[in-house]
């Protein structure tokens, strides 16, 4: 593996399991001799109709169908150091399902990812290493509602790292300074817009100095007028620190700003990958056009 | 009296004023307090005579109450736990104890330790009268714990587990005590109802509030009286721990909105 490369995945699958009744038609239902089946009619006159209709919702209820699901379908790519890639595509294409397969928030069914060299997918990986190379932020932030915004960011140096309260304290201060949350330390979640609170989760993910950081539409639950405070936060990320970053988001403005590459995803494939300006203005592929004519 | 527009959830839906000098919780305590010093004032006779025979039972009542609570809180979170554990025989456990344990009246079930297993081991009344109350309620709690744990998002174990907690970690920091803010309402609940179950360990003869009532009307046959008081002091201890309840949930909830 060159150097340059973050992280790797390569041929990621994951499958899931749906299980759905079929439907029988009438028609296929075998009727023991000598009784008529009456097709479509569920109104029943008599005791052997009442039987045979009877018969027919047991099988009903033992035709269930397995049928799979592709959420991620042979999805393989590189990300380098640095780097910060933009995952897009419609609702149900995979891309969330690929950001929490990166910090094993969910399980492969087939194909292995990479952090720089350690296997995520590798069932004997200690997966809290990973997760400490990751950090993660979340749509709906999943701050922890009964910890002040400090000790959200506090918390896991001193449960996982086992690191001293003060030193914590004074870094988690350190942290909310850099997005901008100085003077809400003592603030409850509950208490903080939904762009405070988006920061302070992003904080919270710095807590533990991951090399990595993964956004999964980070903007998308936040008012308007809040949306580029978060964004701001997210650049100067990139911009001051050179953070390796995948961003799951359709925001436009961000890319243009500070994605290297764009991954367009589709029904749990990817599509298309090109830099930001190539893939929103000059598209290869029809899917893709088809995708941006929705959101543009 | 003076009003305040507020925009905090009250508006929508009502928590109890605390300001309120006649609120509910305040006529019936202050209400019974009043109802025996007004008895045994008026007719000392009878009441200050049973007033003086019943402390013995109130500390007996007291104390099993005490103990079973807290042993069956125990039971209970180490049950609420195996309901939602991952490994399948653990789960299975807890889910029989919890169904058949359920399932089974209270009184058949003091009964059953005392008299039943007392054939094989002598259990102490007042332990078995513990024991027998503390199996029952923790039946109950686990069923309300392992619901309070589950009423809490799964982003919230998510975000744990992407932070690098383990899953242990992540139980012990993030989810219970939030947990703890939930269930406090329905674990008050049961509180007061094993409180008031606790008199059913009078038939083993433990002397408890209901037993000395009955003790002592069995030599005056004054049962109208006695019984009276006896409603009424239980009725002061059961408040008495509805407040205790109130309290806890005004401070738990004194941090977060």
């Amino acid at each position: 593996m060159s150097d340059n490369v973050k992280i790797r995945i390569e041929k990621a699958t994951k499958v899931f399991n749906v299980y759905e009744r079929k439907r029988t038609e009438p028609e296929e239902i075998s009727v023991p001799r000598g009784h008529a089946a009456v097709p479509g009619r569920r109104t029943v006159a008599s005791g052997v109709q009442a039987a045979v209709s009877g018969l027919q919702e047991r099988r009903d209820r033992k035709k269930i169908r397995r049928s799979k699901l592709y959420a991620l379908k042979n999805v393989s790519m590189n990300v380098n150091r640095g780097e910060v890639v933009l995952v897009i595509g419609p609702s149900g294409s995979g891309k969330s399902t690929l950001l929490r397969c990166i910090n094993h928030l969910e399980e492969l069914t087939d194909g292995s990812i990479w952090i720089d060299d350690i296997c995520v997918t590798d069932p004997d990986t200690d997966i809290r290493k990973v997760r400490e190379e990751a950090g993660m932020v979340f749509q709906s932030f999943n701050l922890f509602p009964h910890l002040d915004a400090l000790s959200n960011i506090a918390l896991a140096p001193i449960v996982v790292k086992g690191m001293p309260r003060p030193e914590a304290n004074k870094r988690a201060r350190m942290l909310l300074k850099r997005v901008g949350l100085e003077d809400k330390e003592h603030s409850y979640p509950g208490q903080l817009s939904g762009g405070q609170q988006q920061r302070v989760a992003i904080a919270r993910a710095l807590a533990m100095e991951p090399h990595v950081m993964l956004f999964d539409e980070p903007t998308s639950a936040l008012d308007p007028e809040m949306i580029k405070e978060v964004l701001d936060v997210m650049l100067a990320l990139t911009e001051e620190e050179g953070m390796t970053m995948v961003v799951v988001s359709h925001e436009m403005g961000f890319a243009k700003a500070a994605a290297s590459r764009v991954v367009f995803m589709d029904e749990g494939e990817i599509v298309e990958v090109g830099s930001p300006d190539k893939l929103f203005n000059n598209p290869d592929e029809e899917r893709t056009k088809r995708f941006l004519e929705h959101i543009l | 009296m003076k009003r305040e527009v507020s925009t905090d959830d009250s508006t929508l839906i009502p928590r109890r004023d605390e300001r309120d000098i006649f609120s509910a919780w305040k006529i019936s305590f202050f209400g019974a307090i009043g109802l025996i010093i007004f008895l045994v004032i008026y007719k000392p006779n009878p009441y200050a005579r049973i007033l003086l025979f019943l402390p013995d039972g109130v500390l007996r009542t007291f104390q099993v109450t005490v103990f079973a609570i807290l042993l069956a809180l125990v039971i209970g979170l180490i049950a609420g736990l195996g309901r939602i554990s991952k490994i399948k025989i653990i789960n299975k456990i807890a889910t029989i104890y919890v169904e058949v344990v359920r399932g089974i009246p209270l009184l058949v079930q003091i009964f059953y330790i005392y008299y039943a297993l007392g054939r094989i081991v002598r259990i102490p009344d007042i332990a078995s009268a513990i024991i027998a109350m503390s199996v029952c309620y923790g039946a109950y709690l686990a069923e309300i714990i392992r619901a309070g744990i589950q009423s809490i998002p799964l982003g919230q174990m998510e975000a744990a587990l992407a932070l690098g907690l383990s899953r242990r970690q992540a139980m012990r920091h993030i989810i219970l005590p939030q947990t703890i803010k939930v269930i406090l309402p329905p674990l008050g609940n049961e509180f007061i109802a094993l409180l008031k179950d606790s008199s059913l360990v009078s038939i083993l003869a433990v002397s408890d509030l209901l037993r000395r009532g009955r003790e002592f009307a069995a030599h005056t046959f004054e049962y109208f009286e006695t019984l009276t008081i006896v409603a009424l002091v239980y009725l002061i201890l059961t408040l008495f721990f509805s407040w205790l309840v109130g309290l806890m949930e005004a401070r738990l909830n004194r941090n977060v909105r």
